[in-house]
């Protein structure tokens, strides 16, 4: 494999978006026959290199040379006569249309009349011989994310793609979903395809990679043999720095039930059952992490919790106090704080000002209301205040949050949940989308609220996340609580099973 | 009532109905491709006055129903170019354009009000289908015009549903990102689906003026683009429920008339309503019924696609 040529070569490659250079004269080059994996941290522009390779970027600079011969894209339509096919993080599905209508959107043949049935009986063929089950008949949106992600790798086996770029894949997939979808890699690699793997999680690149190129701050900082290289090494390249040890979770006393639920019901956006008696309770100082593949009803627990979503059935106490299907002003009040998934979307009021979202959920209340009028001063030393204790880096107080970084909006979410100093935390995803160093410093937070004695709900997708903070662990499957292990006695090899639906014998919350 | 009655008002339903039918086809064009034109009342006008203007010119009705169809379609380019290229608000470049078309339409056509069309769409019987008791005078002893839109809603149908480009054009309106990284391009496609609904908008006005009327008048087509753009979402998108949809509205129309002519103690201005009443309850019904489903039309509905968008 060593002496493989290039399958495809990026030379010096430039693209500048206003205010960021996303890459500065990057090179890169795969092999046909090899895992690469690209690795670094959340923009270090790892996305706009691979998405001029998929023609969607135009490249201010640089040169694309594919089988040896120079290349212009000028369009993914481009990328994919040359070969290059794509999966993104966000899948490019169309729900509503079925497999075989996904995989054969934007070719060329057949010419006007779909043959579903033949169509459908070739994607099948093709779908087996690289070991993909899946139904072409079947409509997108009623397969699971992992089934969706082997749609996506059919449509490019389809199109004829020689070199296969991935985006994080296994950001959505339980353990034994992405040992799958290793073994489906190495077949493609086996094959003759350059498979070019997207990622920041060292522990996969060490699992699955044959080479290594790291990205920092839109520059290439190099290409590494896996043998030899390890992981201490591949995350000094990736951060530039020596990462500090992790913040260790500290076994503080356990005080009175703060969150209690009893086989709560609720329903999803579609009206279908999304929690199935969810039944679960957290104690002062301790946090509890939710497991689970996105999807599977968590987004609906943290909005049953902070009164956004209509409980069906069961009951919702917080401190002792009844407030099933109260309303979210109600549970404020009660002390809990919630960090949605949704920054911009529900967290934050993307188009006003810092000084106005700091004060969302304190303007009913003196000082900063004087009767039916606010006190700007009032509203002005708070945010100031806040702004400086989180070193939320903003220009100004009046800059409309939309124009914040993922890791200054996180912090400044998370300064007005904290300093409103609450019994119960709801945070969701806290940490997606941040680099190591915002990760870090939300995670500090939360341990420190939790030292303070607040309970913490925490949902992630990242098991090591929920593993390394949590007290117990609680994993969702279908919108019931497949089991809740103490963190020091859980496996990831366990966790993955319950993610999938496999019951432990009983254990209750 | 008996049957003449029936039969007549029946008929009727399917003549009123059909303007409003090849609006809605031409806006579930625009819509499947993402792109919502609130312009269709201007469009309309403008077809009817310019193919009115055609036919009057050139004694040809259909010169005058290409010139409709045309000048639809010019239109809908202005309010493609708005929205695509420029990515302008879609609720607020297809008002413009109504309030645009209605002036526009007033205004050309001053010197046309009052003169009759020198030669329409006339009513053609069908051989043997036309002999039919009950359907043959309904449906098929209409004009040319009525059984085109015959033609056009399987055609559009199995346009949408069993074609290479109907796949693209349904793409384009549900996911323009996932279908532009298939390489299908989501700017040319919304660019001619939404001046073909133009052109679709043109024939339905040109029915009115050469067809229905047959005269020109101002302000001619009544509200009738609003209630083929409400059809659009009773129908879900879909050619076939749109005919259907298209004749209950005609349906109610007629009957305003006829129980007008039957002398009944109603004031004319309430049967006037009903159609605009209609509207608003099937509307209500529709969305509820369409919510329940979760059927909610094409996913990117009324979105500027920016390609390099961050």
């Amino acid at each position: 494999m060593k002496d493989e040529p290039n399958l495809v070569e990026m030379r010096d490659i430039t693209k500048g978006f206003p205010g960021v250079l996303a890459n500065d004269r990057v090179s890169f080059a795969a092999r046909a026959g090899e895992i690469h994996a690209l690795l670094g941290e959340n923009g270090a522009g790892k996305s706009t290199l691979m998405s001029i390779l998929t023609g969607l970027y135009r490249p201010d600079e640089g040169e694309i040379i594919v089988a040896g011969r120079r290349i212009e894209l000028h369009s993914p339509r481009d990328a994919i006569r040359n070969g290059i096919g794509m999966v993104y993080q966000h899948f490019r599905l169309i729900p509503p249309f079925s497999v075989a209508e996904n995989v054969i959107l934007g070719l060329d043949a057949p010419r006007f009349l779909l043959n579903m049935p033949e169509i459908e009986k070739k994607v099948a063929a093709l779908s087996e011989s690289y070991g993909l089950r899946v139904d072409p008949k079947v409509k997108v949106w009623q397969l699971s994310v992992g089934e969706q992600q082997r749609v996506e790798i059919v449509k490019m086996l389809y199109r004829g793609a020689r070199i296969l770029i991935l985006d994080e894949p296994t950001a959505v997939l339980t353990p034994q979903e992405t040992r799958e979808l290793f073994l489906t890699l190495r077949r493609m690699a086996g094959n003759g395809h350059a498979v070019i793997f997207i990622t920041h999680k060292l522990h996969e690149v060490m699992e699955v990679a044959d080479r290594i190129t790291v990205l920092r701050g839109g520059r290439s900082v190099g290409t590494v043999e896996k043998k030899d290289t390890n992981p201490a090494s591949l995350a000094r390249m990736m951060v530039g720095r020596e990462i500090p040890p992790a913040p260790s979770r500290s076994e503080g006393p356990r005080g009175e039930k703060i969150l209690e639920l009893q086989a709560v019901q609720a329903m999803s956006d579609k009206g279908l059952p999304a929690l199935r008696g969810v039944s679960l309770t957290i104690r002062a100082g301790e946090l509890l992490g939710i497991a689970g593949v996105s999807g599977n009803g968590q987004k609906e627990l943290a909005e049953v919790v902070t009164g956004l979503r209509p409980v069906q059935a069961g009951r919702l106490y917080i401190k002792g106090k009844d407030l099933t299907n109260r309303s979210p002003k109600e549970i404020i009040e009660a002390g809990v704080s919630h960090v949605p998934e949704d920054r911009l979307g529900t967290g934050l009021i993307p188009n006003l000002g810092v000084l106005e979202n700091v004060i969302l959920k304190e303007y009913r209340r003196p000082p900063i209301s004087r009767g039916p009028l606010l006190d700007r001063r009032a509203a002005r030393e708070r945010s100031e205040d806040l702004v400086r204790d989180f070193q939320v880096k903003v220009a100004y107080l009046d800059l409309p949050v939309k124009l914040l970084s993922g890791g200054n909006l996180q912090r400044l979410l998370l300064a007005r949940e904290i300093s409103a100093a609450p019994s119960l935390i709801v945070a969701v995803y806290p940490v997606r989308g941040l680099d190591i160093g915002a990760t870090e410093t939300v995670h500090n937070l939360l341990l420190q609220q939790k030292a303070r004695g607040a309970a913490i709900l925490l949902i992630s997708e990242d098991l090591e996340e929920i593993l390394h903070l949590s007290d117990r662990v609680a994993v969702m499957y279908e919108g019931e609580i497949q089991g809740v292990l103490p963190s020091s006695e859980a496996r990831l090899e366990e966790i993955g099973l319950l993610m999938a639906g496999m019951k432990k014998e009983a254990t209750t919350a | 009532m008996d049957q003449m009655l029936l039969i007549s008002i029946l008929a009727a339903a399917v003549t009123s109905g059909t303007p409003i039918l090849y609006a809605a086809l031409g806006e579930i064009l625009a819509e499947r491709s993402g792109v919502l034109n609130l312009g269709l009342e201007g469009m309309m006008l403008v077809g009817a006055v310019s193919g009115f203007m055609a036919a009057v010119k050139t004694s040809n009705p259909w010169l005058g129903l290409m010139v409709a169809a045309l000048a639809g379609g010019v239109l809908a380019l202005i309010h493609a170019f708005l929205t695509i290229n420029l990515r302008a608000n879609q609720v607020v470049s297809g008002l413009a354009l109504t309030i645009f078309g209605t002036g526009l339409s007033g205004f050309l056509g001053k010197p046309l009000i009052g003169i009759p069309a020198p030669q329409t769409f006339k009513p053609v019987t069908i051989p043997l289908l036309g002999k039919i008791p009950l359907l043959g005078p309904i449906l098929f002893q209409q004009d040319y015009l009525v059984y085109l839109s015959y033609l056009l809603v399987p055609i559009l149908w199995f346009y949408l549903y069993r074609t290479r480009p109907g796949l693209h054009l349904r793409a384009v309106g549900e996911n323009p990102a996932a279908a532009d990284a298939m390489g299908v391009g989501v700017f040319s496609l919304r660019y001619l689906y939404v001046a073909v609904g133009g052109m679709l908008a043109g024939i339905g006005g040109a029915y009115l003026s050469l067809a229905y009327a047959p005269t020109w008048l101002e302000n001619m087509t009544a509200g009738r683009g609003w209630i083929a753009i409400a059809l659009v979402i009773f129908s879900m998108w879909d050619p076939v429920r749109a005919l259907l949809g298209s004749y209950l509205f005609g349906g109610v129309d007629a009957l305003g008339f006829r129980i007008q002519a039957v002398g009944a103690m109603i004031p004319s201005f309430f049967l006037n309503m009903l159609p605009y009443i209609f509207t608003i309850l099937v509307l209500i019904l529709a969305t509820r019924e369409g919510s329940r489903r979760g059927a909610a039309g094409p996913g990117a509905l009324g979105l500027p696609y920016d390609r390099e968008e961050r």
